[in-house]
């Protein structure tokens, strides 16, 4: 079993390294917010496969060319529509849907309005289904056809609301994997590990006194991208403080004992930053759903999100910050993030070695 | 009985052997020390005994437990000082201690009575607040023996504690140790310099992986068979190398400002003055008693 003494005199002792260093700190500290205030720009790409709702309430022939004219391009997916009438709120909430269309009753003879409502707490892709929407509208139906957007969370389809939220995943996961292997490829480069090895201490002791100090640090910083972002991006915060706090803990702890696993693989300092910038870096900015989004992506690429900590990260942060969402709507990436941690966990005690070879 | 006792150790790195055949037993309540040249396989040795290495040859006991199968024990009851600094050099004296003595899971009340114990002997406490970092070999060098004991061990393991530090702290070291030896404490020790075996008890002198002698230094000095001379030079190089030539002369070293000559029989005089005749740089002789290098490089033979 594990001592909580032997984890405290680790995590106390990380925490006077931590102090005594002002350079890592003042890296911490003002990386996320250099990268905030850099990352002001609006970003264009293109998306494929947005779930689209359509609820048909004309039934006619109008209506049956309409919803065939969105089904036939490789922009939406159509999804199917559940017995219960559902309310664009709750199918964006649930992320069932990204864009409802509703077609009125009298479509096709007296009414030539269509409402299209887009979720927007991605609003990069906001706008591109509004542009493809219409696009389709105008290709092939008459110019009295009347396509009326109406946009969720975010009407001023603002990109700090997009990039803020991505940015606190990307941060936190680059920082917390960086801090854990540095720090632990540290002690074989410097041949403290040595030391300490003999000693009654084991590989599950040493690994999480160095996690417990860096959690804090994780959070410290998860709050201070947040706060930097609300007061120069006006970014709402829409949901509720503590629940974003634990769920913003389970990524941390994901990220941290990520470093933990790629610290078993380095040997050096430099390789460990290496490889924690590697793979962190350019997966979470690419498949994690922050500028690609997910339905959009290949088959293949689509199954290796799963195991990219952020994926679970953004859907959470954004679903608190923009769309309010609760515990209940967000309990599945918790229970992910939390899973991988324990997961990446036993592989690192696993594979740390107790012996120098 | 035995602190620890090693049997036909053999270790490899990939196919680099380190150490062959390896025997050694090190008594309760004394100063062992290895003695042996860098890279002899000194670390390699001591890192098997402290349960840091996965060996397939051989076994090893230490306090009668075996290295392999009950490392977890050996470590919590050992101390331990490796070859480099491997202590935290952005943690103060203090900290170090503290850290260590929470890791062998000593409380804070016998913590505190050990430290003040161990400052008087390290005459550190004035430098309690110091960053381990900012102090000066010696002294770092006390901290750390003063880390490797702070859970009481009653088996110590040093590997080259006084290496690269000054003399005046080497003596002090070797003095803090005999009186840990006093207080009942086993040490075992590996250093390069060979005058440091006369502190030692028993030694082993190790050498390409191998134990080439064994026993207490005055026995090893005393197995020591033939003459030996010692020549002075202002030329060394060239009474080395007219020697050399000589055919009937083998054992022949280099020592500093003098040319060590060992033989099997007595020389004479006469020998002598007709060296001096061909070879004018030769400017004196005497015959010395054997150092304990002189013994370890006739066995290096």
């Amino acid at each position: 079993m594990p001592s909580p003494k032997r984890i405290t005199a680790m995590a106390s002792k990380e925490l006077f390294h931590i102090l005594r260093d002002p350079r890592t700190l003042a890296i911490i500290i003002l990386m996320p917010v250099l990268q905030l205030i850099i990352f002001g720009y609006a970003m264009n790409l293109e998306i494929r496969r947005v779930p689209l709702l359509i609820d048909d309430q004309a039934r006619n022939a109008s209506s049956e060319r309409l919803i065939n004219a969105f089904s036939h391009t490789p922009y939406f997916q159509i999804v199917p529509a559940n017995q219960r009438r559902l309310e664009p709120e709750e199918l964006f909430k649930e992320r069932r849907a990204q864009a409802t269309l509703c077609i009125p009753v009298d479509f096709g003879s007296a009414s030539q309005v269509l409402l299209l409502k887009i979720d927007a707490s991605d609003p990069n892709s906001a706008q591109l289904i509004q542009s493809y929407a219409q696009g389709i509208i105008a290709s092939g139906f008459p110019a009295s056809l009347d396509l009326r957007p109406f946009i969720l969370y975010n009407p001023d389809l603002k990109s700090s609301f997009f990039f803020v939220p991505g940015l606190v995943a990307m941060i936190l996961v680059m920082i917390c994997a960086l801090l854990t292997s540095i720090s632990i490829s540290r002690e074989k480069e410097l041949g403290t590990l040595e030391q300490i090895l003999v000693s009654p201490v084991s590989a599950m002791e040493i690994l999480l006194g160095k996690v417990l100090p860096y959690i804090f640090l994780g959070l410290a910083d998860a709050l201070l991208i947040l706060g930097v972002g609300m007061l120069l991006f006006q970014v709402p915060f829409r949901g509720d403080f503590l629940v974003f706090l634990g769920f913003t803990f389970l990524y941390v702890l994901c990220s941290l004992c990520l470093g933990l696993l790629v610290s078993t693989l380095a040997k050096t300092q430099q390789a460990a930053m290496m490889m924690a910038l590697g793979i962190t870096l350019l997966p979470t900015l690419l498949l994690s759903g922050y500028l690609f989004p997910i339905p959009s992506m290949p088959w293949l690429l689509q199954k290796l999100t799963y195991i990219i900590p952020a994926r679970y990260y953004l859907q959470i942060i954004r679903g608190i910050m923009l769309k309010g969402n609760s515990i209940s709507e967000l309990y599945q990436a918790g229970i992910s993030l939390g899973l991988m941690s324990i997961v990446m966990l036993i592989v690192a005690v696993k594979r740390f070695k107790l012996r120098l070879s | 009985m035995n602190v620890v006792l090693v049997k036909e150790l053999g270790f490899a790195y990939g196919l680099q052997a380190a150490l062959q055949n390896v025997n050694l037993e090190v008594p309760e309540g004394l100063i062992y020390g290895l003695i042996g040249p860098d890279s002899a396989g000194k670390t390699t040795l001591i890192r098997a005994i402290c349960t840091l290495l996965p060996y397939k040859q051989g076994m090893i006991e230490v306090l009668g437990r075996d290295a392999l199968k009950n490392s977890a024990a050996i470590r919590a009851q050992i101390g331990y000082m490796p070859q480099r600094f491997s202590l935290y050099k952005d943690l103060s004296v203090e900290q170090n201690l503290e850290f260590f003595g929470r890791l062998f899971g000593v409380n804070s009340q016998t913590r505190g009575q050990n430290m003040e114990k161990l400052y008087r002997f390290s005459h550190l406490k004035p430098f309690a607040k110091r960053l381990a970092g900012n102090l000066s070999g010696g002294m770092q060098q006390k901290l750390a023996l003063s880390c490797a004991l702070i859970h009481t061990p009653s088996l110590i393991v040093l590997d080259e504690p006084t290496f690269g530090v000054d003399p005046v702290s080497r003596m002090e070291f070797w003095s803090i140790l005999h009186s840990l030896k006093q207080e009942g404490i086993s040490i075992l020790v590996s250093t390069p310099y060979m005058d440091e075996a006369e502190q030692c008890d028993l030694i082993s002198l190790i050498d390409k992986g191998q134990i080439i002698g064994q026993g207490s230094p005055a026995d090893i000095l005393a197995a020591w068979s033939g003459w030996l001379y010692r020549l002075k030079s202002s030329d060394l190089q060239n009474l080395y190398r007219f020697l050399k030539a000589q055919s009937c002369l083998d054992d022949l070293q280099l020592f500093g400002g003098e040319i060590h000559l060992g033989s099997d029989s007595q020389l004479s005089d006469s020998l002598f003055i007709n060296w001096q005749r061909q070879c004018p740089c030769l400017e004196g002789w005497e015959q010395i008693q054997p150092s304990m290098e002189d013994a370890f490089l006739k066995m290096m033979k």
